[in-house]
């Protein structure tokens, strides 16, 4: 049957920001989706939140809404645009709960919306723990023990049934599996329990058997109209049960199982499909082996396509998004042709002739006192995919690519020291499950651990714990060679095991230039290999390769002009799909431009690694080493490192030394822009002016700089993105405390101290030059002062406070430094405004995280025509000359992980802690606002309690705040130290006690439900233990929690705005149709 | 690996890989293959179909589970050679018992491993399948090349003399595992139907889960050689004929053929791969060589009467001409989607039917195994109807 054509409109709903569990995956899935339905001729209309994607890209479908995923918000979209179905299955859990709720509230029904791909009883059945377990029994396949419950009560019985401690426990719909944990005794059992049941939407959670030390393995699976299934890829799990599999280490195709176990295992997740009643498309199942006795246990299933699907999509060069897409409207999998082959079918089942490893990153430093112990609740930002000839090579390759100062598995970089650590650590480092895990296994061999008491500490199957051991006996076996000495199959067996050259020039005691000399002349070259989904068996027209050593190179460059473009790596805190989204757009640009890209990226979830985004994408890790031999043999004309963030800019100055030509902004440029002695050059010649500062080699400098500049001063590291080690301090006692740290960020750079200014109004300037025609593209004021990192800052475009005549200082500042710094691309400038003077406080000649934001809202595609001016046109080409200011009012906010950390601090700093980013558009400044707290969630109430608690600097403002609030009608409840100040002013306020005063307490009543919105401004850089505690409980309760009086005073507008007036939806196409 | 010796894998065109021997010490000749399931190396290895042929895998890492008899196919490996990416040093499975390097040496097969083997795939891709010669004793590059030029091919070759049984034998019914259930899975699975068939079974190098698989569906299977007469068959009274897998030419089985033509005149037939391509001779139609073959778990096949596709095993370097074929009787019912050759065939008026591809999976998708039920339903149906 062709695609159907009773249906002519679709609604996609997307993922959202990015948080943890949830991340660019999403954008990957939901663009291939809407290039596939539009391809088909189908209306796509599409509502994501998050401006950072693709898929928001205003040509990516018909109609485009950038607002909050909430029930009244689509109900909405879908009264304007009467879409026939919907597809819930592409924007990951967000979309599916969401879809869910609108099925539940009648919504579909009632304007004849149809779910395709997956109806809600299939969802329901796929989600609930209990139906699942259910369904899985059965159609005679096993599931752990377990039982669900709603209280405590009903926990302590489910642990007495099943019997032993461990006990997993999961709550229901949650994210990434968050809230839940593996708990190893009564004491423990009845916190997690607790926690679980108050997380849960559904105050529900799984009390279950522990198969901790299993083994772990997923299976992605199609299903179309005819009921026919395949399956796309399978994954062995390197870590075991007890990890959650978004922060494991995962290998593909599974590694350890014999064909009968396997074709079990296949034949089980077609059941599992079929009875769950996933219609057409993919989804994700996981099961546990007991490697004793081969049991095979259910453990989920994702009724959608999932991060597990994307990186199947990449593994194996199927792209399952699009597929499922395809089937949704109709087609079976017989209907519809392979891309990379273009002569066989969809309906067949890839098969690999490589090994993939993927690793995730984690970012435990940003949340100094959360727990870094890996369990069942998700915590890593991103995750770095390797394609390699053998399981060796991938997982070197992985480990290079995660971008953490690992060279690979060992042989130099961090954690590649030959001495191990002491014993005990080692085994302390094994039984825990943790970010440096594998680290600690290789000084467990090297210590001379044996692999059975390795197994013992950390169930990792026996046979990945012996191919780790050959790595380390190569790495043995090379340290005792030099590079004139070294046998050239010893050499090329290396090489072939995934050492790069300068591991081997470590370990020769060489260079990596020598050691590339010496393989070159022994016939040891790269060589590109294809991702084809059918291991050669036909010819492959999809130009995705990775490197590999091997007899063939299988790549025939073309003679076109040809620009490489250096993707961004892993995701992580401060560099994510933003950037991505610039290395799209550049390729997008080039190939206009009719110039070959050629992508490199390590990062499977993005939309930049879809094989068709570029003309070539080469899967691999960003390192000078991988990256010059893609450069050298693809005989590039040039390459983009501005749009990677700062993955690709700290490679710059590296690949511009090897010959590479940088196009663009020169790195000269962008060193001069870095190094604090050289701007302050330019400051002076611009006459600009910044706080004043002073740079620091040493500790002892660093502590009299900060002498002689006064505190409050600010604190950073050189060269890091993020405001990793970035702090504000006040005073000399403290600043002798974090000076290390700032120091240890970037080994063997100066830290850089700034006069911080307090309470300054803080502007990012987003603009672009081509050399002599500057454009600013954007201007957002802070809402929040300055010293809020600006990625955590909520930011409103144009400037609300902020008088013509600033804003025109700004604009002229701007075109001076674009000037001075001969700015070819894209510039971010970040200036301070405070008593009427104008600040440069950072200047960042690259792609910044908010360019796709201000695209979106004037409706230019900034990074687009960066990448154009790189590659040699003009802004006068590009018609883009004057500044275009936005329709509406363009707020943006950053969502938090807070909940995933707990014990870490929440709060707002230098340091950015925010995973990713809504957009809230209105006409209407108070509903902008409220459009992007209601996106980011929780949202603003209409009504109710709040709980008011400031630092005494604040106390003037509590009382404004406290007016506004009880004018809009809602009851005050606050501590005896800011009550008094009400009090004082008139205001009626309930009294509460401190936390550790008596009860009941602030805690209580958010638990009981009776706090709506809190307002607590922190009393100094870190939050005191109580405000912690308040603000730990408002983000696990969903509670709108405001931690700045600014922030506050916005807030209370929007709700303003919101008691006015209904919230309402307007497309980005018709916002960018309507003339100024 | 370090005391592994280096080896070679020679190819008639002159091309020659070097690796790393295991396995036996040995030199051996013939057809060059490659197969692209990732996993059912043992399997492969034991399915007599690859005799006379040098395997290569595309999966990279082979041997990591082991061997283990459960998954034997038939009594011992039968390929003459094996090649590898890389071997595994350890093997990790609850199922095994033992190394597949030792496997091989037992039965005194070479493999080769350390092979860029997606080259080797490449180059059988583009050029075809070829003769080849692979040594791990120290031939000399020159000689390995003589060697597998010298080889007599596979064109023309009957092979099924050298991997059929020796004597007519009842195939014991509780031998192996016909479905493979984890402890605690017990996923739907064929019942033994309370009416049991006789099958007259011809083992041209048959794997034994066809016969597990058989056995089953409600067949009692009496195996018997290839070279067996017709009129031995029906001295037995068999309810019904299958006509096994098994490797070389199936154009060199004059007899076979002859034979099988006769049989089918009397009995519901169903045939599998080589058994398929006997049928398709027997009907007096003609089998071609493919240029490299169909080899692997992962090949899609459209049953044209129900328009349904399946993913199949599959392990045949010759195919069936759908015009002669339909000019004799017969119905092409299944096709491969990759290349749209036969995979399945009925005659228009016989009960008989065959397929291409391999139904009893192992190693594979099971996606098929209905077909035995549909065979055991034909010869149901037509024996109630006599009685």
């Amino acid at each position: 049957m062709p695609k159907r054509t009773d249906i002519k409109s679709i609604l996609i709903i997307g993922s959202g920001p990015i948080v943890i569990g949830q991340a660019c995956e999403f954008d990957y899935s939901g663009t291939q989706a809407c290039k596939a339905l539009r391809e088909e001729g189908y209306k796509v209309i599409l509502v994501n939140s998050n401006p950072a994607t693709i898929m928001t890209d205003p040509e990516f479908a018909d109609v485009t809404y950038i607002e909050p995923l909430t029930v009244a918000v689509v109900e909405k979209i879908i009264e304007a645009e009467r879409p026939d179905a919907l597809l819930p299955t592409l924007g990951g859990q967000t979309a599916l709960n969401l879809s869910l709720e609108l099925k539940d509230a009648g919504i579909l029904e009632r304007h004849g919306v149809e779910m395709i791909g997956a109806n809600s009883d299939a969802i329901r059945k796929g989600e609930d723990r209990e139906l699942f377990k259910q369904a899985m029994v059965k159609i005679g396949l096993d599931v752990a023990a377990s039982r669900t419950v709603h209280s405590l009560e009903e926990a302590r019985q489910a642990a007495e049934q099943i019997g032993a401690f461990p006990l997993i426990i999961r709550p229901s719909f949650t994210l990434g599996g968050s809230g839940g944990g593996i708990a190893f005794n009564r004491e423990e059992f009845e916190e997690i329990v607790a926690n679980g049941i108050e997380v849960s939407p559904v105050n529900e959670v799984l009390i279950e058997e522990c198969l901790l030390g299993w083994k772990e393995y997923e299976m992605e699976v199609m299903r179309d109209h005819k009921d026919q299934c395949v399956v796309i890829c399978s994954i062995e799990n390197f870590d075991p049960m007890g990890v959650h599999t978004g922060d494991s280490i995962t290998i593909a195709p599974a590694m350890t199982l014999s064909d009968r176990e396997y074709q079990v295992m296949r034949d089980a997740s077609f059941a599992v499909i079929r009875e769950i009643g996933v219609e057409t498309g993919g989804s994700n199942i996981q099961f546990a082996l007991d490697p004793k006795t081969g049991r095979m246990v259910v453990i989920e299933m994702n009724p959608r396509v999932s991060r597990s699907s994307a990186l199947a999509s990449k593994a194996t060069g199927f792209p399952i998004a699009k597929i499922a897409a395809k089937l949704a409207v109709g087609y079976a999998l017989d209907e519809i042709q392979n891309d990379i082959t273009r002569e066989t079918p969809a309906s067949f089942e890839p098969t690999i002739d490589y090994v993939v490893t993927k690793i995730p990153r984690f970012t435990f430093e940003k949340f100094p006192g959360a727990d870094s112990t890996l369990t069942s609740s998700m915590k890593s930002v991103g995750e770095a995919m390797a394609i390699g000839r053998t399981f060796k090579e991938s997982f070197q390759k992985a480990l290079r690519s995660l971008e953490i100062g690992a060279a690979g598995f060992g042989a130099g970089g961090k954690f590649g020291d030959s001495t191990p650590p002491e014993e005990s650590l080692i085994e302390r480092r094994l039984a825990r499950p943790n970010a440096e895990r594998v680290f600690f296994l290789r000084y467990a061999l090297l210590a001379g651990f044996s692999l059975e008491r390795i197994f013992e500490l950390t169930a990792i199957d026996p046979w990945f714990l012996r191919q780790l051991a050959d790595l380390v006996e190569m790495e043995r076996t090379l340290a005792g060679h030099s590079l004139d000495n070294l046998p050239t199959p010893l050499l090329r067996r290396a090489k072939a095991w995934g050492y790069t050259d300068s591991q081997l020039a470590h370990l020769l005691k060489s260079g990596a230039a020598a050691v590339r000399e010496a393989r070159t002349a022994a016939g040891i070259n790269t060589v590109f290999r294809l991702v084809d989904t059918c291991a050669a068996e036909f010819e492959a027209h999809t130009p995705y390769f990775y490197s590999s050593y091997g007899d063939e190179n299988e790549i025939t460059p073309s003679k076109r002009r040809k620009i490489m473009i250096l993707g961004g790596g892993p995701n992580r805190i401060g560099q994510g799909i933003e950037f991505d989204y610039c290395c799209v757009h550049a390729s997008f640009a080039l190939r206009e431009m009719d110039i070959e890209t050629v992508m490199v990226n390590s990062n499977p979830e993005t939309v930049s690694t879809d094989y068709d985004t570029s003309d070539r994408l080469y899967f691999e890790p960003l390192t000078l080493e991988d990256v010059l031999e893609i450069y050298r043999q693809e005989k590039c004309d040039g390459a983009i490192v501005q749009f990677g963030g700062q993955t690709p800019l700290n490679l710059a100055t590296d690949l511009k030394n090897h010959g590479v030509n940088i196009i663009g902004t020169s790195p000269e440029s962008i060193d001069r822009a870095e190094d604090r002695e050289q701007f302050a050059a330019i400051l002076r010649q611009t006459g600009l002016q910044q706080p004043a500062n002073a740079i620091a080699h040493t500790e002892e400098a660093a502590i009299k700089a900060a002498e002689s500049l006064g505190f409050p001063v600010l604190l950073r590291p050189s060269f890091v993105l993020g405001g990793r080690g970035m702090f504000i301090v006040y005073s000399m006692e403290h600043f002798k405390e974090v000076v290390r740290q700032a120091f240890d960020v970037s080994p063997n750079r100066p830290v850089l101290i700034d006069k911080f200014l307090e309470d300054a109004i803080e502007v990012d300037v987003d603009c672009i030059s081509d050399g002599r025609t500057t454009v600013v593209g954007g201007m957002l004021e802070h809402i929040e002062f300055a010293g809020v990192h600006s990625g955590d800052a909520a930011m409103v475009m144009p400037p609300h406070t902020l008088s013509a005549e600033a804003l025109e200082r700004i604009r002229q500042a701007a075109h001076a430094l674009a000037k001075a710094l001969q700015v070819v691309g894209l510039m971010n400038i970040q200036f301070a405004v405070k008593d009427g003077e104008l600040y440069v406080l950072e200047v960042n000649p690259r792609a910044s995280r908010t360019v796709p934001f201000v695209s979106k809202a004037i409706g230019v595609p900034l990074a687009k025509l960066g990448a154009k001016i790189m590659a040699g046109m003009t802004l006068e080409d590009l018609g883009f000359t004057a500044e275009r200011l936005p329709k509406q009012w363009c707020v943006k906010e950053a969502v938090f992980p807070f909940v995933r950390f707990p014990g870490a601090p929440i709060n707002l700093g230098p340091e950015m802690r925010s995973t990713g980013e809504v957009m809230g558009m209105d006409e209407d400044l108070g509903l902008a606002f409220a459009k992007s707290q209601m996106a980011a969630k929780p949202g603003l109430p209409l009504m109710g309690n709040v709980f008011l608690s400031v630092k005494d600097a604040d106390k003037p403002k509590a009382v404004e705040i406290g007016r506004q609030l009880a004018a809009l009608g809602f009851k005050l409840f606050s501590t005896p130290g800011t009550s008094k100040v009400l009090e004082e002013a008139g205001l009626p306020v309930g009294r509460l006690f401190k936390l550790d005063q008596g009860r009941p307490n602030v805690i209580d009543m958010i638990k009981n439900g009776d706090i709506q919105m809190i307002v607590n401004t922190p009393s100094g850089m870190t939050p005191r233990r109580d405000e912690n505690l308040i603000r730990s409980a408002a983000y696990s309760h969903n509670i709108c929690i405001m931690t700045t009086v600014t922030g506050a005073l916005a807030a209370i507008n929007g709700i303003r705005r919101l008691q006015e007036s209904d919230i309402r939806v307007r497309s980005l196409q018709d916002y960018l149709a309507t003339p100024a | 690996m370090a005391d592994s010796l280096p080896g070679i894998l020679a190819l008639e065109d002159g091309t020659v890989f070097e690796g790393l021997g295991f396995g036996a010490a040995a030199t051996v000749a013939g057809e060059a293959v490659f197969n692209t399931s990732m996993t059912g190396y043992q399997e492969i290895l034991t399915d007599p179909s690859y005799y006379g042929q040098i395997v290569a895998m595309t999966a990279p890492q082979i041997g990591n589970y082991g061997v283990t008899p459960e998954d034997e196919e038939s009594n011992a490996p039968k390929a003459a050679g094996f090649v590898v990416r890389e071997l595994s040093p350890v093997r990790s499975n609850w199922r095994s018992t033992g190394d597949l390097a030792d496997y091989l040496a037992g039965h005194g097969i070479p493999g080769l491993q350390e092979v860029d083997t997606r080259a080797l795939t490449k180059r059988l891709r583009v050029h075809g399948a070829m003769k080849a010669c692979l040594s791990t004793e120290g031939l000399s590059r020159e000689e390995a090349v003589r060697r597998a030029r010298d080889w007599s091919g596979i064109v023309g070759a009957d092979f099924v003399q050298q991997v059929t049984c020796e004597q007519p034998h009842a195939w014991d019914a509780d031998t192996g595992i016909a479905y493979y259930r984890p402890t605690g899975t017990s996923l739907p699975e064929p019942l033994r139907p309370k009416r049991l068939y006789r099958v007259a079974a011809f083992d041209y190098g048959a794997k034994f889960s066809i016969f597990r698989k058989l056995t089953r569906h409600g067949f009692e299977v009496m195996v018997f050689p290839g070279g067996t007469s017709a009129e031995a068959i029906l001295e037995q009274k068999p309810d019904a004929l299958f006509l096994s897998n098994g490797p070389g030419d199936p154009a060199a089985l004059q007899q076979i053929h002859q034979t099988t033509a006769r049989l089918i005149q009397e009995l519901p037939t169903f045939g599998i791969c080589l058994g398929h391509q006997v049928i398709t001779h027997a009907l007096g139609a003609g089998t071609f060589k493919l240029k490299f073959g169909h080899r692997g778990g992962n090949q899609p096949v459209k049953n044209l009467e129900t328009g349904r596709v399946s993913i199949t095993a599959q392990n045949h370097g010759f195919a069936s001409d759908p015009k002669q074929l339909e000019a004799r009787g017969a119905v092409v019912t299944e096709i491969n989607l990759n290349d749209h050759t036969v995979e399945g065939l009925r005659h228009k008026e016989l009960p008989v039917f065959s397929v291409q591809y391999h139904p009893e999976a192992a190693p594979g998708p099971s996606d098929a195994d209905p077909l035995f039920l549909d065979f055991f339903n034909l010869v149901d149906r037509r024996a109630r109807g006599q009685a």
